[in-house]
């Protein structure tokens, strides 16, 4: 491809998801069946601005869910993983084996041999995991008990994807030893020193990402420049995916384990946010060229026969779903959603043809009209998820109390996000832990960090101006976010981005001196705090009492001071443009305040006494 | 000998010549414990568990106070709301007060004419002081006498000097085991 024509391509497919999506979006169909229509459209089939490279293009684009693997395994702490155990098994488990079964009885009784059948059972049983879990995330339904039931069986079947390569060539009925498929560089070695080998990268992976990556990336944060750290992470995602490719283990598998070890790293929100443009535009272009890829004329020429196969296999793997589902005591309306939104065959799919296509398991005219009835079930999902929530979903919700079950499996979200752990974020950071209020800290200095984390607290290393940063945060779920930057104009950009797009949540701010705390005033904040007025009539307070005042008249002395600063404060912001008058109202209650400190310390005896010393002695 | 605990609430205490010169009658003796709420408490966060061993430790409770509109500064209410708990102080299992002495040091601006049934305030200051006597009683203390210092408005240097006296004496007494 020369560089013009690649320009010319990305044009296209650029332009074709910007058009569509927004429009599928509009109409409610979701971004990822606009991504699907779009491919469609540009298609050899239809306008044929792409040709059959769109197969090509597929390869590239499955790194989309490579790296939606990683972003998955970044969000996920261990100990969800083990709480989802039950589930992760008994359903993804039992899914797998009862959907392998009953499509491989079926496929033996359309004249396949039980080997081949097998192998289709196999491949069918899987769902994509590109589509459902952008779905879900598209519908915010991560957290719900469908999402999670949906999130546990597809990361089952994305372990699964290995041992069932590792079955394909036991099935060829044609003596193949090795796969002309092979691009693992462990083919030749027997099979015990292929486990160990795997074994051994897996543990390696574990290993760098938990004592390695977290120095390197400080070191990295030290040089305060983004993209290297941007391009640190992409390297990271590459380099895992293709080491796992070298063991002949799924990259998105590998990458999901390099996530999970990175989870509980100070870095997790950093990397997530790092790779997330790339991860969308790259599942984009998946779904792209899945739709792209869609051999329009197999399917016109029978149309019958495809929409035949594929409703088979949906209602298939539905019912299998289902039943499952009641088994596992899903509410009825999770349950059948949840076993809607796996009813597609999954992208793994086209590389196990591809891969049984070298062991000879199938026809190559099979494959053909399997992989386009693979895609039109890919297609077809989001257009049943969305009958379904206009039709039954919308009824049943109505009618189903919510379960507290939903309840238990939301994740943790802190109330209070604090931006900038210096030594005053620091300060608020200790008093509302010892408050019990879950807080999540950003900070952009790597040492700090560190620091802060061997004290155990939960920091992360991010610039905090970036939105997309604070929304890997839990900024939506946030009540509070404390703004405590620095750099004034980074706090400045902070607060704007944060107010402009969520409205809702509630800013308090650190200024530095009375000039920043009117520059805060003016954007908005309504909540500020001057850092050092507190502890300076504090260290007031003291200063009088080692003068010989007593406790409670200094407190009060303090407690004067402040409100009537706070007051003058809101009635000075007016003139702080008028240097005169500003200058002139500031003498004017400065006296003022002067006097009322002296009347309440009895030091004025002509002024008006307070209540007490009006009181009897 | 008995050990008392003078529990010092003024919230004004610079502005009041009266209490001062009390203040610095009171005898040097190992056997008595000044505390000075407002002064340990500017804030107003009592901390009750330090409160109840003081006074656990003493036999002889005693409130050097200002009379502020017929009743107490306002952190010794709150004193009493917070360490004399229930179960503690009365109530079922609320005994560590028993047999202890209730006194209260009350200087008022008014003179002791002024609180009497044909003086301006109508009633004498005991009068006043039924909510605490009631509060003692509860407790299963010893309400006694308070010691009054009154018109202290009017009182000259010799005046207060003879009301230390007699403070300082009435606390020897009290050291002695003497409650008038």
């Amino acid at each position: 491809m020369n560089e013009l024509s690649f320009f010319i391509q990305a044009l296209i497919y650029l332009s074709s998801a910007i058009i569509i999506v927004p429009i599928a979006n509009r109409l409610g169909l979701g971004s990822v069946l606009g991504y699907l229509i779009a491919g469609i459209v540009i298609g050899p089939f239809v306008f044929g601005f792409v040709g059959t490279e769109g197969k090509d293009m597929l390869h590239f684009a499955e790194f989309g869910v490579v790296m939606m693997l990683f972003a998955i395994g970044l969000e996920l702490e261990l100990d969800l993983l083990w709480r989802l155990k039950f589930w992760l098994l008994g359903l993804g488990g039992l899914q797998i084996i009862l959907t392998t079964v009953i499509t491989a009885a079926f496929a033996f009784g359309f004249g396949f041999s039980w080997k081949p059948a097998l192998a289709l059972g196999l491949i069918l049983s899987l769902s994509s995991t590109a589509i459902v879990l952008q779905t879900l995330k598209e519908k915010g339904l991560m957290k719900s008990v469908s999402g999670q039931a949906s999130f546990s069986v597809l990361l089952f079947q994305d372990m699964a994807v290995i041992p069932i390569l590792a079955i394909f060539p036991m099935l060829s009925e044609t003596d193949v030893t090795t796969s002309s498929h092979g691009h693992s560089l462990i083919e030749h070695l027997p099979g015990y020193a292929k486990t160990l080998v795997v074994l051994s990268v897996v543990v390696g992976i574990i290993l760098v990402g938990k004592y390695l990556l977290s120095p390197f990336f400080r070191l990295l944060a030290k040089s305060g420049n983004r993209e290297i750290f941007t391009g640190a992470s992409l390297l990271l995602v590459i380099a895992i995916s293709v080491l796992m490719g070298a063991v002949g283990v799924s990259a998105a598998l590998g990458t999901f384990l390099g996530g999970v070890v990175l989870a509980s790293s100070e870095f997790r929100h950093e990397l997530e946010s790092n790779i997330e443009p790339f991860k969308g535009l790259l599942l984009g272009l998946f779904f792209l060229s899945v739709g792209a890829s869609m051999d329009l004329p197999v399917v016109m020429q029978s149309p019958s026969k495809i929409l035949g196969i594929v409703f088979g296999i949906i209602f298939i793997k539905a019912l299998v779903l289902f039943l499952l589902g009641l088994v596992f005591r899903l509410p009825l309306d999770q349950n059948l959603y949840f076993s809607l939104a796996l009813s597609q065959v999954g992208e793994f799919s086209f590389v196990l043809f591809g891969y049984s296509e070298g062991l000879g398991l199938f026809q190559e005219e099979t494959i053909i009209i399997l992989v386009a009835c693979v895609a039109v079930s890919m297609a077809l999902t989001p257009v049943l998820l969305l009958l379904y929530e206009k039709t039954i979903f919308g009824f049943l919700e109505s009618k189903i109390p919510k379960k507290q079950t939903e309840q238990n499996i939301h994740k943790q979200e802190n109330p209070v996000i604090i931006c900038g752990f210096g030594r005053f974020g620091n300060m608020l950071g200790r008093f509302l832990r010892s408050n019990a209020i879950g807080i999540t800290i950003l900070d952009f200095d790597a040492d700090r960090v560190e620091m802060l984390g061997r004290f155990g607290f939960k920091v992360y290393f991010g610039d905090a101006t970036r939105l997309e940063l604070l929304e890997a945060a839990g900024l939506e779920h946030a009540k509070v976010l404390v703004a405590a930057l620095d750099n004034p104009e980074k706090q400045a950009e902070l607060i704007r981005n944060v107010s402009q797009h969520y409205p809702n949540i509630k800013i308090v701010a650190r200024a530095g001196d009375r000039e920043g705390a009117y520059d805060l005033k003016e954007m908005g904040v309504q909540y500020i705090y001057r850092e050092t007025r507190e502890t300076a009539v504090l260290m007031g307070k003291d200063v009088l009492r080692l003068l010989g005042s007593r406790a409670h008249t200094a407190e009060k002395a303090k407690n004067l001071f402040l409100k009537h600063d706070d007051d003058t404060f809101h009635e000075l912001f007016d003139l702080r443009r008028d240097r005169v008058q500003y200058m002139s109202l500031a003498k004017q209650r400065n006296a003022e305040l002067e006097r009322l400190m002296l009347v309440d310390l009895g030091k004025e005896e002509e002024l008006e006494r307070d209540p007490w010393s009006e009181m009897e002695r | 000998m008995p050990k008392i605990l003078i529990l010092l609430v003024h919230p004004a205490l610079e502005k009041s010549k009266a209490n001062q010169m009390l203040l610095d009658s009171i005898p040097n003796s190992e056997n008595i414990t000044l505390h000075d709420l407002y002064e340990e408490y500017p804030n107003f966060s009592i901390n009750v568990k330090t409160e109840q061993n003081l006074i656990a430790d003493h036999q002889i409770i005693l409130f050097q106070h200002p009379l502020y509109w017929y009743s107490c500064p306002p952190l010794m209410k709150l004193w009493i709301d917070l360490v004399l708990e229930d179960g503690w102080a009365y109530g079922p299992g609320g005994n560590q007060l028993k047999g202890k002495k209730w006194i209260q040091v009350i200087t008022t601006g008014g003179s002791k004419d002024a609180y009497s049934k044909d003086g301006f305030h109508g009633y004498e200051t005991e009068d006043f002081l039924l909510p605490f006597r009631r509060t003692a009683e509860l407790c299963g203390m010893d309400f006694l006498k308070p010691f009054l210092v009154q018109g202290t408005f009017q009182l000259n240097e010799l005046d207060l000097q003879k009301e230390s006296n007699r403070y300082s004496k009435f606390i020897n007494q009290l050291l002695g085991g003497i409650y008038e």
